[in-house]
């Protein structure tokens, strides 16, 4: 192909060889140690304050470290893993039924489509039962049964219940206990918290990550700060499809600035997309809003069997009706995974069934619970998100059935590391969903959080003092040097560019555009022909950006057009990267959907023989090099996929 | 529908800012409140104008950065609701909305509708939290905790720090969100220890920041998008008493 080179391939992740239950405990043994007296005397920078950041900052500074923390909200306690509603695996075997770190660990790697790291994946098991641990001291109110042990419910398809739970709102109950922690280390004067800050560059000197270039949102202050290493914990890229469930703010422009320096990048077209999200209501759509997996236990997925029925959906009879999840995978109905049930609903929709505005929605009904168990047993259960369907919509879902569309929810891509988290730069550790390592090409429910805290709380703290151990020897470095004043003046120009062009269009029309593209060609199904000419448009798109966006103001304070314009820039680099990804695997696994390669039942076909790697893009400013890291299974054996 | 809007510009903390009037028109009841204010900013940034600066994050009514007094309303006139998951079928064709940022003295305005926070970052940094340094936790199940008292926790804790409280008392008192606090941590067993340390601490905090004093009035639950129950102030007070009373931290007090 054209598009990119090859390079050499990835021989050393330093995983641990060995039995895969002794390897994480053999690398913590092996690890060089600081001694407590020269940590404060080293700098970490931790970029975002999510789940990873949050945990991470906190963790760091109650080891002694001198830590720098920012975030680009107002308050490190306002970070997107606050949103997450399910809950958080952990292979605590509380309710006796047949679970374990193994089974975790072997349904991770199975439900990633095995596209993930065995090593990887066995120790984010491992820690997990630590994870609920340390959540219960720092006062989560995790749901509880009556006799005062935690209560835990099933998720994601798991076949055990191991999924803890503080009601529709675990992620805001996880981040507010790393954030408390991180509080507490703020007032002991061991972090200097940076809110309303961005990060827009990356530092390297003599081939290590050194600092970052920042801007100040609210002064429009740009600074140099400098550190002995830098930690990314900057969240996923799903915006760079403009609608996605993730908050407005999140971007992929400290990934993509750590790109640009030499972080090969992982798997970028490995994008989670949910089933189940409020359908969009017009152009002014700005975000989508998940509605929880949960409610696939009762409710009913269906569309009219006629192609543009626009009756109203009750007056459509049951025998007019296609229960199609039910009817294609008579075994597991509605409960089949993500991937296999947005994939059904873009089909029916595709056929011209879809309901509601635009023909993009299907319809998830709640009637025969409610007939079954009453109204007031599924008010106990979905309460909640009912309310909200209400708030958004306007419909009473008890009355009517309501209306969902698949969205972009999560990204399995990031930033490529290795066992240790580090990226392809010394000295720059990549964690939480802005990393690739765990999830390989789908990602189950309820890993997200335990990922991030993993990460967070037990991963890089014993893995970054390996690498400050030897801090001693690296160059000094002040704000003079040569590269760091290079970095700084990258920014400051860019800004400039930015603020000059003056033309025609806003940074909001150019993103909802590039989103389209990308929605169309490298959302659900994606086809050599459609990723060709997504690459196309994309290029002839940023073209456009450079010569027709507005932005008003200056850069001289809040900004926020500004601060838009800057992270859609780097989302149209990263979109033609995600592209030529999704072109090279010649292949369907997880979230990734070739319409070429599939089973005669349409399912996804996977192509073990030739994709059986993670793909590490390294950036050149023309065509990427691709860098293959083989997959090794020992433990688990791949298998085809099946839910009929 | 055609909507008139009244909006506070202010282009920054020295000036003195004004009310702006805007007409927005075509707006659809479907539209959050939110993205009828991007509709506006569109089209400022085409006409040449800078658009007005308004903060909000995950748009679905938890991350607490949305942040508007409407009609003299904090988050609006519906109860329950962050101005992010309002929409506007709540209201009506030739409407005029006065759109305001919080207003208090603890948090100053950034620019137009955008105010700085921080002072609540302080309260939780003078001990809003539980001490329990990573790798040190016990086995989770070693203390149950009676579901009640879970429940309770899990009602203060869903707090999500937006500032409607402090908006909407007349003192511009932080008191309903110092109080969740507090609340959560002092009906967890795990809580216990730093008890009536925290609630001091906490306090002290709140009152250095320039929030006003409690006067029991309950504007604060009233406007609270989360449903905080006023109580929890009667409990801070509670411990509070009992803190200052009995000189907590103090060994064997």
């Amino acid at each position: 192909m054209d598009l990119y080179t090859e390079g050499d391939p990835i021989a050393d992740t330093k995983a641990p060889d060995g039995p895969i239950e002794t390897r994480w405990e053999r690398r913590r043994f092996e690890a060089k140690l600081v001694n407590p007296a020269n940590r404060r005397k080293l700098t970490v920078i931790v970029v975002g304050t999510g789940l990873a950041g949050g945990s991470a900052a906190a963790t760091l500074a109650e080891q002694g470290y001198h830590v720098k923390s920012y975030c680009y909200q107002d308050s490190p306690r306002r970070a997107h893993s606050i949103a997450a509603q399910g809950g958080i695996n952990a292979a605590k075997n509380y309710r006796n039924d047949g679970d374990s770190v193994h089974r975790l660990f072997y349904d991770t790697v199975k439900g990633g489509d095995f596209r993930s790291r065995e090593s990887n994946v066995h120790r984010l098991a491992e820690v997990s039962v630590n994870i609920i641990d340390q959540c219960v001291a720092q006062g989560v109110p995790f749901a509880r049964e009556y006799g005062g042990l935690l209560d835990t419910r099933s998720f994601g398809g798991a076949q055990v219940q191991r999924t803890f739970y503080a009601r529709g709102q675990t992620g805001q109950q996880l981040l507010l206990g790393a954030y408390q922690a991180l509080e507490r280390q703020i007032g002991l004067g061991n972090v200097e918290m940076n809110a309303r800050h961005e990060m827009l560059e990356l530092v390297v000197v003599d081939g290590r990550a050194r600092g970052i270039v920042v801007r100040d949102l609210v002064t429009g202050e740009i600074t140099t700060e400098l550190a002995d290493a830098v930690v990314l914990a900057s969240g996923g890229y799903g915006n760079v499809f403009y609608l996605s469930t993730n908050a407005k703010g999140c971007n992929v422009t400290a990934s993509w600035r750590a790109h640009r320096k030499g972080a090969h990048f992982a798997n970028p077209c490995y994008t989670q997309i949910h089933p189940t999200c409020i359908p969009v209501s017009g152009d002014h759509q700005s975000k989508l809003t998940l509605m929880s997996e949960s409610l696939r236990n009762d409710g009913r997925v269906w569309v009219p069997k006629a192609k543009g029925d626009n009756r109203a959906p009750k007056d459509i009879p049951e025998d007019e009706r296609d229960y199609y999840l039910e009817r294609i995978y008579p075994s597991f109905g509605n409960l089949v995974p993500r991937d296999i049930a947005s994939r059904a609903a873009k089909n029916v929709c595709d056929e011209g069934r879809g309901v509601g505005p635009g023909g993009l929605g299907v319809y998830l009904d709640f009637a025969d619970a409610i007939q079954r168990l009453g109204r007031k047993a599924i008010e106990a259960k979905y309460g909640n998100l009912f309310e909200m369907y209400e708030r958004i919509t306007g419909d009473d879902p008890y009355e009517v059935p309501m209306r969902i569309y698949p969205a972009v929810h999560y990204t399995m891509g990031g930033l490529w590391v290795d066992y240790d988290l580090q990226s392809s730069i010394p000295g720059l550790f990549v964690i939480g969903e802005a990393n690739f390592s765990d999830h390989g090409a789908n990602r189950l429910g309820a890993s997200a959080l335990m990922q991030g805290l993993a990460d967070g709380y037990f991963v890089l703290p014993n893995t970054l003092p390996n690498y400050l151990a030897n801090a001693g020897s690296f160059e000094k470095v002040d704000a003079s040097h040569p590269d760091v004043v290079a970095a700084r003046a990258a920014v400051e120009e860019r800004i400039q560019k930015l603020l000059s062009i003056n033309g025609d269009r806003t940074v909001d029309s150019f993103h909802r555009e590039l989103g389209q593209i990308m929605w169309e060609h490298c959302g659900m199904e994606r086809t050599e022909a459609g990723l060709r000419k997504a690459i196309d448009e994309i290029r002839a798109l940023r073209e456009q950006f450079w010569q027709r966006v507005r932005v008003p103001g200056d850069g001289e304070g809040l900004n926020q057009s500004l601060e838009k314009a800057g992270r859609v820039a780097d989302f149209f680099e990263l979109a033609e990267l995600m592209c030529i990804d999704a072109l090279h695997r010649e292949e369907s696994c997880g979230g990734h959907f070739r319409a070429e390669h599939q089973t005669p039942d349409g399912e996804a076909q996977r192509d073990d023989d030739r994709f059986a790697y993670v793909a590490a893009w390294e950036y050149t400013g023309d065509q990427p090099v691709l860098h293959k890291e083989d997959l090794q299974f020992e433990y688990v054996h791949p298998t085809q996929r099946s839910y009929k | 529908m055609n909507l008139t809007l009244r909006i506070w510009r202010q282009r920054g903390p020295e000036d003195k800012g004004r009310m702006v009037t805007y007409q927005v028109d075509d707006v659809s009841p479907d539209m959050s409140f939110l993205e009828m204010l991007d509709v506006l900013n569109e089209r400022l940034i085409l006409q040449g104008e800078e658009p007005v600066a308004f903060d909000h994050d995950c748009r679905e009514g938890i991350c607490g950065m949305c942040s508007l007094m409407i009609n003299g309303e904090a988050h609006g006139p519906q109860r329950g609701t962050t101005a992010c998951q309002l929409h506007m079928r709540q209201f009506s064709d030739g409407d005029t909305i006065d759109i305001e940022p919080w207003r208090a003295r603890a948090f100053p305005v950034v620019k137009d509708l955008v105010v700085n926070r921080n002072a609540f970052d302080k309260i939780i940094a003078a001990g809003g939290y539980i001490t329990a340094p990573t790798g040190s936790a016990p086995e989770a199940h070693s203390v149950p905790v009676a579901k009640n008292n879970a429940d309770a926790a899990f009602e203060s804790a869903a707090c999500i720090g937006c500032g409607a409280c402090v908006a909407a008392c007349p003192n511009g008192s932080g008191m309903l969100f110092t109080a969740a606090k507090v609340t959560q941590l002092s009906l967890l067993p795990q809580g216990q220890p730093e008890r009536y340390t925290r609630v001091i601490g906490m306090v002290d905090a709140h009152d250095e920041a320039g929030f006003g004093g409690c006067t029991n009035i309950g504007e604060c639950a009233a406007a609270c998008p989360k449903g905080i129950p006023l109580n929890t102030i009667g409990r801070l007070n509670r411990d509070y008493l009992k803190a200052t009373s009995k000189r907590a931290g103090t060994p064997g007090s």
